[in-house]
Order: C-alpha cells, then sequence, then structure tokens
C-alpha cells in the first residue's frame, strides 16, 4: 500500500518521497513509542528488563560471570557488535571454565519474541513450556531486553485501572 | 522513485524537517501510530486531501507491513 501511496505524492508534485515498506507493524516489533489508545497496551517490550549483562563472543565466561554477578540476573546475553543476540551463557555455561570465550560456551539461537507480541497468549506459553525468561529483540535481532514472566505476571493480575510501570 | 528506509533513518529525516503519513484507513490510524504521523488514507489520497502536506519537504509514507 505504501509503494502505492508515494507514487501518487510523486506524481502529485512530491519530489523528496520515502517509503518506510516495513511499516507500522515494523515500529511496533521494535518496542518504538506510538500514540493513540492502543499505544497504552501492555506489551512484552515495555515489561521486559533492560539493563541485562551482555557480553560478546570473544568475553571470556569469567569476564561474564563478574557482569551477572553485578547485575541480579542469572545469565548473560551474547551479542555481535550491533547488539544482535547471537547465544546466552545460562547457570551451567557460567559455573564452567572462566577461561573458555563465550564463543565456545554459550548455547545458540535462543528463543527470542518482538516487543510488540500479544502478552496473554506469550505468557500462556510460557507458563505451558515452563519458561521462567525470554527475550526480547528488535525485528532485526538486536537485543531490547529480558522479560521474566513473574514480572508480567504480576502487571497482568493488577487490579483494572492500578498503574502499569515496568520493572527496574 | 520513492527511496525505500529504514526505520533507523526516520528520526533523522523527521529532524530534517520530514513529514510523516500514515495510508491505512482512518480507524487503524486512529487506534495507533507513529508519534507526529499524519493520516491521509490511500483511498482518498489525492490534490484535494494534501493540502496540510508541504511540497518543499520530504515526505515518508507507511502503511501496516511491506505486504
Amino acid at each position: 500500500m505504501s509503494p502505492r501511496a508515494a507514487c501518487r505524492l510523486e506524481a502529485l508534485g512530491f519530489s523528496a518521497v520515502y517509503d518506510y515498506t516495513a511499516g507500522k507493524i515494523d515500529w511496533l516489533a521494535a518496542g518504538l513509542p506510538t500514540e493513540g489508545p492502543a499505544a497504552s497496551t501492555l506489551r512484552p517490550g515495555a515489561l521486559a528488563r533492560t539493563e541485562i549483562p551482555t557480553c560478546t563472543l570473544d568475553d571470556t565466561v569469567a569476564t561474564a560471570r563478574q557482569r551477572v554477578a553485578a547485575s541480579g540476573e542469572d545469565r548473560c546475553v551474547v551479542v555481535s557488535g550491533e547488539h544482535i543476540v547471537l547465544g546466552v551463557l545460562d547457570r551451567d555455561a557460567l559455573a564452567g571454565d572462566g577461561h573458555a570465550i563465550a564463543a565456545e560456551a554459550m548455547r545458540a539461537g535462543p528463543a527470542t519474541v518482538r516487543a510488540n507480541e500479544d502478552l496473554s497468549a506469550l505468557l500462556e506459553r510460557m507458563h505451558r513450556r515452563n519458561v521462567m525468561e525470554i527475550l526480547v529483540t528488535d525485528p532485526d535481532g538486536r537485543l531490547l531486553g529480558l522479560l521474566h514472566r513473574d514480572d508480567a505476571d504480576v502487571v497482568m493480575t493488577r487490579p483494572h485501572g492500578a498503574p502499569a510501570t515496568a520493572p527496574d | 522513485m520513492a527511496v525505500a528506509v529504514h526505520r533507523e533513518e526516520i528520526p533523522r529525516l523527521l529532524a530534517r524537517g520530514a513529514q510523516l503519513v500514515e495510508v491505512l484507513p482512518v480507524a487503524e490510524y486512529e487506534e495507533e501510530h507513529l508519534p507526529d504521523a499524519i493520516n491521509v488514507p490511500l483511498a482518498t489520497l489525492g490534490p484535494e486531501t494534501i493540502p496540510e502536506l508541504d511540497r518543499s519537504r520530504p515526505v515518508i509514507v507507511y502503511c501496516w507491513d511491506a505486504l
């Protein structure tokens, strides 16, 4: 639809026309702000914790372990220079050889969700599969945060009308 | 020919004075839209519906997705 609109605008005399072809769904999936009544919908991106430990492929497990210890989380997300999620160092990996590098010790290709996923449906899946946390990424795979199931459960069971703020 | 842009280029274009236009129907726009976007549904897009757009400034159009 937007390519046709762009063509039409050019025909109407606009000389600098840009087409955001990925569209509103892409914007929402990246967790970016919006306006309108639906903008206040509770979504994974708004509830995800953003202060989570990360490391790169070349960092050692010992380095990741230090970052995790300082964070209160129990895992370290392995990311590229562009912050694209590559893997996770979980408790077992973090308890292993501290001299190993993340690329060797990580679990590659962890499950991720987009920031705009339906929160109720996501929570239902997480409960059914006994998943406590899930990574939230933008459509390019960049890390946005870590959604804790318990955080979302608390918000979803809050009485209607109570303030809904993202956890610290 | 319009230039395809990635999400990350939009703030830069807006800072240069670009106008952001959602071409979805009114109801979809009113439900939720990008900050400061105006609505000109594709079905109504024509000379009579664009007076608020400035031809001397860039325009970014978007709909729901790439399909």
